[in-house]
């Protein structure tokens, strides 16, 4: 039942996002426009973009960012307009500030952790593998002896 | 009456569990054989407990008992017979049931199955087991009893949500279950061992076909549920990073790196400590992903606050078990000496590559799952971490694996030589990035995802096979034909999942980069083109259908002059739920899908119509089950099988390499 809490939020979104009224004629600014919307989280919904959500509020977000577009703001501006209005809830992609550092750098941080660990001990292993035969020599030894 | 007596089965199985917890581990402490004994009656007398108060409930959800609370709030006389029963698991009293019914069938296979097993070992397994039972039954019976009636039984039910009334998610959570639980086996497995203080080649060849199984499991579970988001919530998306579905994907992640470590374990009688602390992350992780989901403490920290009583039950269970084994690994960790040793260069060295990938790419997905919550908590921040922040910070991690996957696998045990496997590999190499330089210049937009997916996909896909071909050794083609029949089950499967991986990623990059949309009002009779084909939408007609209201869509789709498909798309209306939901209408293909949703009646008669081409979807639940059935060949390789079963394990010289 691991979907069981997603169907909560599913009740509002099963129909579809974008309507075709919404679609801007000009094809340039409606693709930035998707592109924005889909790193853009509708407030009242779980997990989902405002691209995706068919929640009116989600509806009333997408009119809003092409409107601004329209005006001729930047992606840059018309984002930080909504995040002004919504709160950076409405940001699926946090950005890089303050404690979101720990977010980002925490892969990066624990990878490079993990390769000098993986490192070290392959190093520790291999100083005593040198001696000895690999399966390969081994096999091959076996091919020579066996002729 | 029948009711009560699976209520108190299911006491009584908590008691039986209670002394299968203590006596044969108090046993195997003082070298008492009868109390040992204990456990294996033990573990069958849980196992047809719990399957009869499963069965109980199962019968009264068919029989629509709405005396019983929970059949009356998950079910509907109306409810086709299949739904009755999957409606069982589709609720928290009666999916926390079929976990533990689950758990001690493990228990129960181990029992059995486990003849092989030092008697020491298999009484301290079977402890740690029923602990974990012993656990949930408190929970269940205390906190989620699905055996609650009503005094005054309503006439009919509030029915299931009707997006699980689908055949796709009816079987997804059993599947899930069967993962999360089998994983529990790895860590009784890795607990008994640190109480041993022992781990051996012998003991990783147990423990792996457990592992295999459940990583089996656990890979169809999220295949199932990843196919019905993909058809069932109206646009076919297939992954959505949801904290849900991280809680499946960051088990299925460490078991993936688990059984490749124990593989370490089973020929080098290496990396034994770091395969025990996977062990116990694997299952750490399911019960984690089992809090997650049923506290719905990320859904909204809110509605945990609210009603804290199952979560932090749960949180406590995940708290006793991960930290006690990871307290009891840090005391005794040292004692398992590791003997195999190995150069920088070798399959050993690789599949550490291949575990700190893993390993570290579920870090990824668990510091995203978290962070919103530690955010709030810690730092007053409320924010979201969605898809784009996984998409970025996931996907190198299988890039890089991908890359690896070829070279690290061909590499020899113990000391290997890279230029060897180059030697190989370096034509498919060149092929690779060639069909991913191709397909850049034949694809219209810009971005390089595609692309790289296709070179990423050959490049996974021809090593694969060039490993496998390489097992046959040397010859004509026809003794080469025939070795490779007879190759082992471990080598199939190995191959079998890598080519999987090769063609999931594949698919995943394809539909991403590659997908065509088009959104529009469509009138009856129109026709219009999107990519290839045109779509004219013939007809729409209303229809009833055992429990919903039905408005049916008929698109012909042509390419050319020739008809392609006629598609019928639905949008439904269940009204006991009071719920619409939308069944697109897909034209299943290799090379794309056609995906087409009708929405509503618009004003000026026309009907909102949604048209997708999506190529190569079916390729990422494909290469999902490629992936399976590499497991599954692995589980059948007779060496496992050996392992598991027979009474004395046979050690044979020279073993090759398995997945």
């Amino acid at each position: 039942m691991i979907r069981l809490a997603v169907i909560i939020w599913l009740t509002a979104t099963s129909a579809g996002a974008v309507e075709p009224d919404e679609v801007l004629a000009d094809t340039a600014l409606e693709s930035r426009a998707r592109a924005l919307s889909s790193e853009l989280r509708c407030p009242i919904c779980r997990n989902e973009s405002i691209d995706e959500s068919s929640a009116t509020l989600a509806k009333e977000l997408r009119i809003i960012l092409r409107e601004r577009l329209v005006a001729g703001d930047s992606d840059e501006e018309a984002v930080s307009y909504l995040v002004r209005r919504y709160g950076e809830f409405v940001l699926l992609k946090p950005d890089v500030t303050g404690v979101n550092w720990i977010l980002w750098g925490a892969a990066p941080a624990m990878l490079l952790l993990a390769l000098g660990a993986g490192w070290g001990a392959v190093r520790r292993k291999s100083a005593a593998a040198d001696t000895g035969l690999s399966d390969d020599e081994q096999n091959r030894l076996d091919q020579i002896l066996g002729d | 009456m029948i009711i009560e007596l699976g209520h108190f089965a299911l006491i009584l199985a908590f008691g039986v569990a209670l002394i299968q917890m203590i006596v044969p581990m108090v046993g195997a402490a003082t070298g008492r054989r009868n109390w040992m004994a204990i456990a294996e009656p033990a573990a069958t007398s849980q196992v047809i407990l719990v399957g009869f108060s499963f069965g109980v409930l199962m019968w009264a959800f068919i029989q629509s008992d709405f005396s019983l609370a929970l059949v009356y709030q998950n079910s509907h006389t109306a409810k086709p017979l299949i739904y009755k029963i999957s409606g069982v698991w589709g609720n928290h009293e009666g999916s926390m049931l079929l976990w533990v019914f689950i758990l001690t069938l493990f228990g129960a296979s181990a029992a059995w199955f486990g003849g092989g097993l030092p008697d020491k070992l298999r009484a301290r397994v079977l402890s740690v087991q029923a602990a974990i039972s012993v656990a949930f039954y408190l929970f269940i019976l205390l906190t989620s009893n699905p055996f609650a009636r009503l005094a005054v039984p309503p006439l009919n039910g509030l029915d299931l949500n009707p997006l699980l009334q689908d055949p796709g998610l009816a079987f997804h959570p059993p599947f899930l279950y069967l993962g999360y639980v089998g994983l529990s086996m790895a860590f009784s497995f890795a607990v008994a061992a640190l109480i041993e203080g022992r781990v051996d080649a012998a003991w990783a060849r147990w423990v792996r076909p457990w592992t295999l199984a459940a990583w089996v499991f656990l890979t169809i579970g999220i295949a199932l549920g990843s196919w019905w988001a993909y058809y069932e919530l109206g646009w076919g998306g297939f992954w959505f990073w949801d904290p849900v579905e991280n809680a499946s994907f960051m088990p299925w992640l460490i078991a993936a790196a688990l059984l490749h470590s124990a593989i370490v374990v089973e020929k080098r009688e290496a990396l034994k400590s770091w395969t025990v602390l996977l062990a116990i992350l694997a299952f750490g992780f399911s019960l984690l992903g089992t809090f997650i989901v049923r506290s719905g403490v990320l859904t909204s920290v809110h509605a945990f606050a609210n009603d804290p009583e199952r979560g932090v039950f749960i949180l406590i269970i995940f708290g006793v078990f991960t930290g006690g084994a990871l307290i009891l690994f840090a005391a005794r960790a040292g004692q398992l000496e590791a003997k195999g040793v190995f150069g920088a260069v070798s399959r050993e060295s690789g599949l550490i590559l291949n575990n700190i990938l893993l390993a570290v790419s579920a870090f990824v997905v668990f510091v995203g799952t978290i962070w919103p919550l530690v955010a709030e908590l810690a730092f007053d921040r409320t924010l979201s971490v969605g898809p784009p922040f996984f998409d970025a910070a996931f996907t190198p991690f299988m890039v890089a694996l991908a890359l690896a996957l070829p070279l690290g696998s061909m590499l020899s045990w113990k000391r290997g030589v890279l230029s060897k496997v180059w030697v190989k590999l370096w034509p498919f190499a060149i092929l690779a990035i060639s069909l991913g330089a191709l397909a850049y210049a034949m694809q219209s937009g810009r971005s390089a995802l595609g692309p790289i997916g296709v070179a990423l996909g050959v490049w996974t896909v021809s090593g694969a096979l060039v490993d496998i071909a390489g097992r046959t050794g040397r010859g004509s083609i026809g003794a080469r034909l025939g070795r490779l029949v007879r190759l082992p089950g471990a080598d199939w499967g190995k191959a079998a999942a890598h080519i999987g991986m090769g063609v999931t990623i594949f698919g995943v990059a394809a539909i991403t980069a590659w997908q065509q949309e088009d959104i529009r009002i469509a009138q009856v009779g129109e026709s219009y083109d999107v990519g290839a084909y045109s779509f004219e939408l013939t007809e729409v007609s209303q229809f009833e259908g055992p429990n919903y209201l039905s408005t049916l869509g008929n698109i012909t789709v042509r390419q050319g002059l020739r008809e392609v498909a006629v598609l019928l798309p639905e949008k439904r209306f269940y009204p006991v739920a009071q719920m619409p939901t939308t069944e697109a209408a897909i034209r299943n293909g290799i090379l794309r899908d056609i995906y087409v949703v009708i929405g509503d009646a618009q004003a000026n008669g026309g009907y909102t119509v949604r048209v997708y081409i999506k190529p190569f979807a079916n390729w990422i639940w494909g290469g999902a089950l490629l992936m399976a059935l590499g497991g599954f060949l692995s589980l059948f390789d007779r060496r496992m099988r050996v392992a598991a079963g027979a009474a004395k394990p046979v050690v044979r010289p020279a073993v090759k390499a398995a997945t």
